[in-house]
């Protein structure tokens, strides 16, 4: 008997073709977060707060409903939009200058508020809309269009390590960092993309997801070295694993990762 | 017996799938679709494909449609 162990999530719009360049892990990050829309049955009453990056398109992807935020505001207007609909899903899904950049406040607030919400962020240590210039996420040594002879720790400071931050709120319910540089990674970020759906699911507060992912453009690498860049390099900076998880029954402020 | 589905005019010739194949069972085709991109395509003789999903999985436009097991 032949089973079919693979398909289009139908919370994708049909025949969809994503403006992603060749080899960009958005694609697979989207994929991700549409299969667990499915596998939760969530698409129906899910509202997408869609951010300003190389996903800003998101909305024609995602056959859900969904508005566009300003620059940095996803978490701002998803606290409006879920506080003027508590019944339904508000999650958002945002890139590491957005997130963490120019919108640092509104997404750390949000945590803090403890807003029943989720957040994905795909980190790929710049801006990549832009032409791949230097954002908070950039690594030490990082060479990006405005750091042409690398990230420069005197006159730059240190990256900012989102996963663990927003672990330190006390209104987060679960945070974790996860990567797509492999298979056996791409499946561990699936579950815990589920897992910071689940806790607003359950009304438990803010769930959120850093995912690390490739920029091949920007880096100027092949879509196979990329993800070798971020094995080798991001991984070491930005560290894998659940920071929190307020159904496992552990401490709320370990900063020691258990790994999903 | 286990196999892929590709939808060539999805795909945007990163080649990704290519290294993720266990078996290598995919390889560049000397087709171009309407992007202009010399598309992949599955060549799978002798029935070896393991219908593990790993190339649709790491895929990133998906382009590889359906997986079958069995
Ligand atoms: C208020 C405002 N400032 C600046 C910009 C220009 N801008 C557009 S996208 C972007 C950065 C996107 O980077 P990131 O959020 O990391 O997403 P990526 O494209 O890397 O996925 C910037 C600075 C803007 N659109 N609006
Ligand atoms: S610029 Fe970078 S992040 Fe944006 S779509 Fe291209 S590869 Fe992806
Ligand atoms: S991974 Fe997908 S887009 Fe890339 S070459 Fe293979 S089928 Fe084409
Ligand atoms: S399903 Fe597995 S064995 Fe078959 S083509 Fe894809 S990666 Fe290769
Ligand atoms: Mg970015």
């Amino acid at each position: 008997m032949t089973t079919q162990v693979f398909k289009i999530p139908e919370s994708l719009r049909e025949n969809v073709k994503y403006s992603f360049c060749p080899g960009c892990d958005h694609g697979v990050a989207v994929r991700l977060v549409a299969e667990v829309l499915d596998e939760m049955e969530l698409k129906e009453k899910s509202i997408l707060v869609a951010s300003i990056g190389c996903s800003v398109t998101l909305y024609d992807f995602l056959n859900v409903d969904s508005i566009e935020a300003p620059h940095g505001r996803a978490l701002a207007e998803a606290t409006g939009v879920k506080r003027a609909r508590p019944d339904k899903f508000v999650f958002t899904y945002q890139g590491d200058g957005d997130f963490a950049s120019i919108g640092l406040a509104e997404s750390l607030h949000a945590a803090l508020r403890g807003e029943n919400v989720s957040a994905i962020c795909i980190n790929n240590t710049t801006y990549g809309m832009t032409g791949g210039q230097l954002g908070p996420t950039t690594l030490l040594g990082q060479v990006t269009t405005t750091s042409p002879t690398g990230r420069n720790l005197e006159y730059y400071g240190y990256p900012v390590k989102i996963a663990e931050h927003v672990a330190l709120c006390d209104g987060t319910a679960f945070s974790a960092r996860v990567s797509l540089d492999s298979v056996a990674n791409i499946r561990k970020a699936k579950q815990a993309i589920k897992k910071a759906f689940e806790v607003q699911r359950q009304g438990l507060g803010f769930g959120f997801v850093e995912i690390l992912s490739t920029c091949p453009t920007n880096w100027k690498m092949s879509p196979s070295k990329a993800h070798e860049r971020v094995r080798n390099e991001m991984m070491k900076t930005y560290v894998s694993g659940v920071y929190k998880d307020v159904t496992s029954g552990e401490q709320a402020h370990i900063m020691r990762p258990s790994f999903v | 017996m286990s196999r892929i589905v590709i939808d060539s005019d999805k795909c945007k010739a990163c080649y990704l799938c290519i290294n993720e194949c266990p078996k290598k069972l995919i390889k560049i085709s000397d087709k171009t679709n309407s992007l202009g991109n010399r598309v992949v395509e599955f060549d799978d003789p002798k029935g070896e494909c393991l219908g593990c999903a790993m190339c649709a999985t790491r895929c990133p436009d998906l382009a590889i449609t359906e997986v079958y097991k069995g």
